[in-house]
């Protein structure tokens, strides 16, 4: 698969804090990458490498194959961007705002601005100063897609907005992804990730501690599996893959490593079982493990 | 009522502990240059003679109009001091008062960090009132170090009453454009709004209060800097300005109360109109963005010259008259043959304005730090826009605006002076001489440059710079200052038209400084990271 961002072993220190550690992650042609983390990971700071506007201290990044820092130029003309804050100018209209953003881009003027805007419900003639939050991401949000890119960079593009407008976004998120465009997704909303993203990437401390695809990183965290039988299940705790067994009478609750379910399931059935469930871990258990910054990650 | 207020104290002494260092330097850098004038005076004019000649000089309408009137007739050092000094420095206690005072309201303001303090139990005129409090507060201490330090010198024509006197003239001009900043900050709609009408309004007052010197008394009356000019310390110590100084903040100040609690956050009361749905084409380049966002400012500095240029030519005509037949006085002044008094004036005050001329070149090379500090460059740097474009773009602006400035000065200049003098200087002249600060104006722009490129949290630091160099020219005028102190201050290298000859290696110098400077700053400025 073709990469149109490569991020290899890149660091960045601020003084002598480092924000970023050898981090190393791609996204590829085509496919919606998520890249998630807590607050302070590191997301934004990497994302502005990738802008060219803060210089890596170490390692390399690509895009399109092109030296981030020294290519800046030719890639800004084929990728978008919407940061997490959008600051704009307080006396210029948005209408002005995604004008000017259009014609520095020097891509292909699109006539669907007006129904972009019209989609997004956003008023042009009015001066930035006195747009809420949401409002000036959503000009930010129209400007970037408008522009016809190749890639799209959002970070945390949904912070600002009503579930409305969320899902809008959304829409247009998997638009783009039918166009064969690729996207690089910065959010704090799982939900959103889970529903829009092939591959996942997280971060914490400046440090990337999975990247795959959903599946993938599901295969590596445990499930929750809860049994009930009418004798005790002696043993339990031995069988390889199972983890906090919690005994309350005859009922276990447990978690199990995903490849290791067909053991549990073999020792379970010399049992008389009443009830098995097992659910999957969510997208947020994964998550919960790494915010918490516990040591519990399976190997 | 007192809802309205709750927490101002707390908030008082929070916005201390923020600029205690900030303050601590305007206080100490205001009073030290207060403090040491009387004993210069002493060394350059020991007999009681040699001031009253000095005394002479001042009578000079231009002079008048420069200083302010003072008791002539009773020149001691203390007389001495405060005539000449006493103004310029009001000027600047009052231009601290308007950067302190919107620095704590709008500024934090447009920043977010007032929303955060009123989500708190704080009363919704406690951010205005704990920022009148702590400007007034740094006023007065201000005024105790200025008084104090001058009781203590033992210099004889120093009393204590006009030790007093001084230093409540200086506190109390502050106390007038502090309530005159909280005024602007409720009408204006953005900090650099409110700083450039505070900052017009003061020099309205100053030219106001020169033309009510030279000739229409009435005048002055209206204008608080013509209140700073009457007091006639360390003579006849008189205190009516300073009631009516405190008079007349606290009206200003009631008004700026009232519309604050009237109004919205982040709103002025010159309300917003609807704007244009599509952007107009000269909107869309870095250079026309650069350039629509300072336009207002553009338009008031380049009308702001102009009428400066006009108000110090219309007294060049009064020069000329003074001057006939008084032998005495031609005696002191004319000391370069062949130049009249009034074009000896015209090279000094060509000095002035060159430098006022550098402040809107400089605030707008400054902006592209300002711009990247509310990290509006982010999306614009995410664009195919180069840092050298974007730097560029903004040198260019500054250019503009240095020669726009510099030439209105001249012009209006000119004009008032070409219909008030017998024989006036032409056209050509004036506008060589507006030209000859070009370089000097290029240097300090592409100082600010460099700044922005290799450290750009100091580049506030061009503003010491200009102030510098404003102080040893305006002081090398009244003291013998040793050359070095002039060398370094690009001002210091500019042929003084049309006094002096014009000289073609400080001018080409200056020019290749810049140069140097613009391409560093250029170079730094395209390999560092932008901050947002
Ligand atoms: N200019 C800077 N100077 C010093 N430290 C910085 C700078 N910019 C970011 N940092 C630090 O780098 C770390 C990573 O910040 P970053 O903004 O990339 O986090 P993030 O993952 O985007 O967080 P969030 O989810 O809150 O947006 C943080 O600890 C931050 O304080
Ligand atoms: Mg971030």
């Amino acid at each position: 698969m073709e990469k149109v961002v490569d991020i290899k072993r890149v660091t960045k220190k601020f003084g002598d804090f480092k924000a970023l550690d050898e981090v190393d992650f791609s996204v590829r042609k085509g496919e919606v990458f998520g890249f998630i983390g807590p607050n302070g990971a590191g997301k934004s700071t990497t994302i502005r490498i990738l802008l060219g506007i803060l210089k890596a201290t170490e390692g390399q990044a690509t895009i399109f194959g092109k030296d981030v820092w020294n290519d800046s130029m030719e890639i800004h003309r084929q990728i978008a961007y919407v940061p997490g804050d959008v600051n704009l100018w307080p006396n210029l209209t948005g209408g002005e705002v995604i004008d000017l953003f259009a014609k520095l881009r020097g891509g292909r003027q699109t006539k669907r601005r007006e129904e972009l805007l019209e989609r997004y419900k956003l008023d042009p003639t009015k001066k930035c100063r006195t747009y809420s939050k949401g409002n000036r991401q959503k000009v930010a949000l129209v400007s970037a897609l408008l522009s016809e890119a190749d890639l799209y960079i959002f970070d945390e593009p949904t912070s600002g907005l009503d579930p409305l407008m969320e899902q809008t976004f959304q829409e247009d998120v998997r638009n783009l992804r039918q166009e064969g465009k690729s996207v690089l997704l910065s959010s704090h909303i799982l939900s959103e990730v889970e529903k829009l993203c092939d591959r996942v990437g997280i971060i914490r401390d400046g440090t990337i501690i999975e990247q795959g695809s959903l599946e993938e990183l599901r295969h590596l965290t445990r499930h929750h599996v809860l049994l009930e039988t009418t004798s005790s299940l002696d043993g339990l705790r031995d069988v390889e893959g199972v983890h906090d067994v919690n005994q309350d009478g005859n009922t276990y609750r447990f978690q199990v490593n995903a490849e290791q379910m067909d053991q549990v399931i073999k020792f379970a059935s010399q049992y008389p079982i009443q009830k098995f469930e097992s659910a999957p871990p969510t997208l947020e258990d994964l998550f919960m493990r790494h915010y918490e910054g516990t040591d519990e990650v399976v190997e | 009522m007192s809802e309205l207020f709750k927490r101002s104290f707390q908030l008082f002494k929070l916005t201390i502990r923020r600029d205690r260092i900030r303050a601590s330097i305007w206080i100490f850098a205001l009073a030290f240059f207060t403090l040491i004038i009387p004993g210069s005076f002493q060394n350059l004019y020991p007999d009681q003679q040699d001031r009253d000649a000095m005394a002479v000089t001042m009578e000079n309408p231009a002079m008048v109009a420069m200083v302010g009137e003072g008791d002539l007739d009773n020149y001691t050092i203390g007389a001495m001091s405060a005539h000449q000094m006493v103004l310029i420095t009001a000027v600047f206690v009052g231009i601290m008062s308007i950067l302190l005072f919107v620095r704590h309201t709008r500024t934090d303001e447009e920043e977010g960090r007032v929303e955060l303090i009123r989500a708190l139990p704080v009363g919704r005129l406690a951010t205005l009132h704990a920022t009148t409090m702590y400007v007034v507060f740094v006023n007065v201490v201000l005024a105790v170090l200025v008084a104090i330090g001058l009781m203590v010198q033992p210099i004889e024509s120093l009393g204590i009453e006009g030790a007093l006197l001084y230093g409540a003239t200086l506190g109390g001009t502050g106390i007038c454009f502090t309530a005159v900043t909280a005024l602007f900050t409720q009408l204006s709609d953005s900090s650099r709004g409110a700083t450039g009408w505070s900052i017009g309004l003061l020099l309205f007052f100053y030219v106001l209060r020169a033309i009510g010197d030279i000739g229409s008394e009435a005048l002055s009356l209206f204008s608080p800097l013509g209140w700073t000019t009457k007091t006639m310390i360390f003579t006849e110590n008189h205190w009516w300005p300073i009631f009516l100084m405190l008079a007349f903040s606290f009206v200003v100040l009631l008004l700026a109360y009232r519309l604050n609690a009237k109004r919205d956050l982040e709103a002025g009361l010159f309300p917003s109109k609807p704007g244009k749905a599509r952007a107009s084409n000269n909107l869309l380049s870095p250079f026309g963005l650069a350039f629509r966002l300072q336009r207002t400012a553009f338009i008031s500095w380049a009308v702001g010259m102009l009428l400066l240029g006009i108000s110090y030519g219309s007294v060049l005509g009064d020069l000329d008259s003074f001057f006939q037949g008084n032998e005495m006085v031609e005696k002191i002044l004319v000391q370069e043959e062949g130049y009249s008094i009034a074009e000896q004036f015209i090279s000094i005050i060509m000095t002035v304005m060159g430098m006022i001329a550098t402040i809107p070149a400089l605030i707008s090379m400054n902006k592209l730090y300002g711009e990247e500090k509310k990290s509006r460059l982010e999306l614009l740097y995410a664009k195919p826009v180069s840092r050298k474009t974007m730097m560029g773009s903004y040198l260019l602006v500054a250019v503009i605006n240095a020669f726009v400035s510099v030439i209105l000065a001249g012009i209006g200049l000119w004009a008032a002076g070409s219909t008030v003098m017998d024989d006036p200087v032409s056209f050509g002249t004036m506008i060589g001489a507006s030209l000859a600060y070009i370089p000097a104006m290029f240097v300090m722009i592409g100082l600010s440059a460099l700044l922005i490129g290799l450290k750009p949290n100091v580049v506030s630091l061009t503003w010491v710079y200009l102030v510098y160099s404003f102080i040893i020219v305006y002081m090398g005028n009244l003291f013998q200052l040793d050359e070095w102190f002039s060398n370094v201050t690009p001002f210091g290298h500019v042929s003084q038209l049309p006094v002096d000859e014009f000289e073609v290696v400080p001018f080409f110098g200056l020019i290749g400084v810049a140069i140097v400077l613009v391409v560093a700053g250029l170079t730094f400025y395209s390999k560092r990271d932008i901050q947002g």
